[in-house]
């Protein structure tokens, strides 16, 4: 691993070789017949106050890193370090504590607000089970927070229907920065919303991140998005990290064939600039499947025959890396070996 | 009201158009008074935020509003034949025939238990004094034309074993299948990926000249609008703001709303030091427009006139409708605002 995340700062998570298969059970006897890989052997870093995007098609795996790396579910293989903790191992107690400081924000705010809870409760309940303060001081530092992430600390006592999908998604914020954490992954934090309330929320995060040093996983499949708010971009596909590369630069000189396509198929916001994109044939393969090789071939303008054999290794030129043969070949001007 | 746009016979002309919902809550105002034309062999992009009536405006054309909902006033003119004035026997042989449609979500629109080979053939033997035999030869051609291959094999499966993209192809088939004058496209590509929107909105697009059709496209990406469309009508709680060609409204935008939603949203490549404008507040509720202008509470240059009196849409300079107070001399009242 190279350490590009830590140019200006000390690394906060570190992820290595993370997979995540899911059995599927099948017959009589419900017997595991094959497995999703869902994710297959990833690894990244996260400096202190640094934002990660994740980028990628539905079901390339984007949700479940997010997941993985909160252990929300239990990776099949690979380690998650927080602050130096393996957090793969970690007992349920010491897990918990160490919840304090990573945080998550959901895609929909409608479903991921409890209903039959009030706006300070949802908020609070945190506090609560970490123990923090009396109930006064924790109504305190809930109306503390309400008030940083644009709500009305007069407002603690609604319920969540009372309020718009913009201001719920600023509950669901308030809610995961009411313990102050170092690390939330934000998984869709925005797609849910309209133009006008997506740039609201947007800007909401870029600030909060400013003045806590928050660090993010920002996961989103619009890749706009991402690159606004991102230092460094990971673009995954089916289930791998494909390339990885500070945000400028990826998108400036991206070098992998799927980055190429994903951003030419981003439709831009400016008539005089209609521009001649490069279609990708067919869907997206299923991850119960996936290709041999390159998982990208079937869909790649470039692939030549090592790509449906041989997995690409990762290349690293100067802390932008891709994981391509043919883009391997080009730079380093010799030809793929297995 | 006068007329949006001074060119010669129009595909389709809305005038002054209102569609309530007469709800227990009180009558929400879903299209209130919107006008737009769509030229012939056109792409008119129809755009807004959530609930500010395009979908509702959309059915209104095809006459799908159901009770609570109603058409109250205006005109839809299809080539000049007045919708609103047809009996339903008539309406029949438009829908589908010469106005088709399709849907954000190609799973909730396709019946799950028909094939699609069967739901398409359904669209032309309606129509058309064909045999099944022929019905069903030209379901395989039309499968074809929307690039869906072993379109012989594919004709008889059912919507569950294809794709997100695959099952808008066949949505895309069944609305051609009468070669018809318009498409209504509402948010086609909204519940798919990049890559599988630009291969939909490419195939769209191929069609278009090939069927020589107008296409009435709905939508809330920008991005979508300034590539595929030639004008543009942007809604604003349930009225039309701002009406005038693609380059032009990209290039000058007038309305302090559609300036607002421009520069709101990231485009590939900005700087994360370049803060994104924000359009304070919310949209508002159908229930409870505001007074005047309905957009003056979010309004940065808003006066004590805006919340008296509405703004009507005025052609501010040629080719170019908004409907502002503050626009004079083809100039935006914001600052900067023409780029």
């Amino acid at each position: 691993m190279s350490t590009e995340a830590s140019k200006n700062s000390e690394v906060l998570l570190r992820v290595e070789h993370l997979k995540n298969y899911f059995p599927v059970r099948q017959g009589l006897l419900s017997r595991v017949t094959a497995y999703v890989k869902a994710v297959d052997d990833i690894s990244f870093e996260i400096g202190v106050g640094e934002t990660l995007g994740l980028v990628g098609e539905s079901g390339c795996g984007k949700t479940t890193v997010g997941h993985s790396v909160l252990r929300l579910i239990n990776p099949t293989e690979g380690t998650v370090l927080f602050q130096g903790k393996d957090l793969t191992h970690l007992p349920a107690a010491e897990l918990r504590a160490m919840r304090q400081d990573m945080q998550i924000i959901f895609q929909d705010p409608f479903s991921s607000l409890n209903p039959r809870m009030t706006v300070g409760a949802i908020i609070g309940e945190a506090l609560a089970i970490h123990g923090r303060g009396d109930r006064k001081e924790r109504a305190e530092m809930v109306r503390d927070t309400m008030q940083k992430c644009g709500l009305d600390p007069a407002y603690i006592n609604r319920f969540p229907h009372e309020f718009s999908g913009g201001q719920r998604q600023r509950i669901g914020i308030a809610r995961a920065l009411v313990l102050s954490p170092k690390f939330i992954v934000c998984d869709e934090p925005v797609s849910a919303l309209d133009v006008s309330i997506q740039s609201q929320i947007i800007n909401l995060l870029v600030e909060l991140k400013e003045r806590y040093n928050l660090a993010y996983l920002f996961i989103a499949h619009d890749l706009s998005v991402v690159q606004y708010i991102s230092d460094r971009v990971a673009v995954m596909y089916l289930g791998k990290i494909v390339e990885l590369a500070d945000s400028t630069e990826l998108y400036r000189n991206p070098l992998h064939p799927y980055t190429q396509a994903l951003l030419s198929a981003v439709p831009v916001p400016d008539p005089t600039r209609r521009k001649q994109r490069t279609l990708l044939p067919g869907d997206v393969p299923s991850p119960l499947n996936p290709p041999s090789g390159c998982r990208f071939h079937t869909r790649c303008p470039l692939a030549i025959d090592i790509c449906k054999k041989v997995e690409p290794r990762e290349l690293d030129v100067e802390g932008h890396k891709v994981w391509c043969h043919v883009v391997e070949e080009q730079i380093t001007g010799s030809p793929p070996s297995s | 009201m006068t007329d949006v746009m001074d060119q010669t016979s129009p595909q389709i002309e809305v005038r002054n158009l209102k569609t309530y919902f007469y709800t227990e809550d009180g009558v929400v105002r879903a299209v209130d008074g919107l006008s737009y034309r769509l030229a012939k062999g056109e792409t008119l992009a129809l755009v807004g935020e959530s609930g500010c009536g395009k979908s509702v405006s959309a059915l209104s054309v095809m006459r799908l509003i159901a009770s609570p909902g109603k058409i109250v006033e205006g005109e839809i003119l299809l080539d000049g034949l007045d919708l609103l004035q047809c009996s339903e026997t008539e309406m029949r042989e438009v829908r589908g025939n010469r106005i088709s449609m399709i849907f954000q979500e190609p799973m909730t629109s396709l019946n799950p238990v028909f094939t699609i080979g069967n739901q398409i053939m359904e669209a032309i033997r309606v129509h058309q004094d064909v045999s099944r035999k022929e019905a069903r030869d030209r379901t395989i051609a039309m499968i074809r034309r929307v690039k869906i291959s072993a379109a012989e094999t594919r004709v008889d499966e059912y919507p569950h074993q294809m794709s997100g993209g695959m099952r808008q192809r066949v949505m895309i088939a069944m609305a051609l299948a009468c070669n018809p004058e318009v498409l209504i496209a509402d948010e086609p590509t909204t519940a798919l990926d990049v890559t599988i929107q630009a291969q939909i909105m490419e195939l769209l697009a191929e069609l278009q000249s090939e069927f020589q059709m107008s296409i009435l496209l709905i939508t809330h990406n920008l991005g979508l609008v300034a590539e595929v469309s030639d004008q543009v009508a942007v809604m604003y709680a349930s009225k039309v703001v701002e009406h005038t060609s693609t380059a032009e409204l990209f290039a000058s935008p007038l309305h302090p709303y559609t300036h607002g939603l421009l520069t709101s949203v990231p485009t590939l490549g900005m700087p994360r030091e370049q803060k994104l404008n924000v359009i304070p507040g919310q949209v508002p509720n159908p229930l409870h427009f505001p007074t005047g202008c309905r957009f003056h509470p979010r309004c940065p240059v808003a006066e004590q006139r805006c919340k008296q009196e509405e703004p009507l849409l005025r052609e501010v300079k040629p080719g170019h409708w908004a409907a502002c107070h503050f626009i004079e001399n083809g100039k935006s009242p914001i600052k900067g605002a023409d780029r």
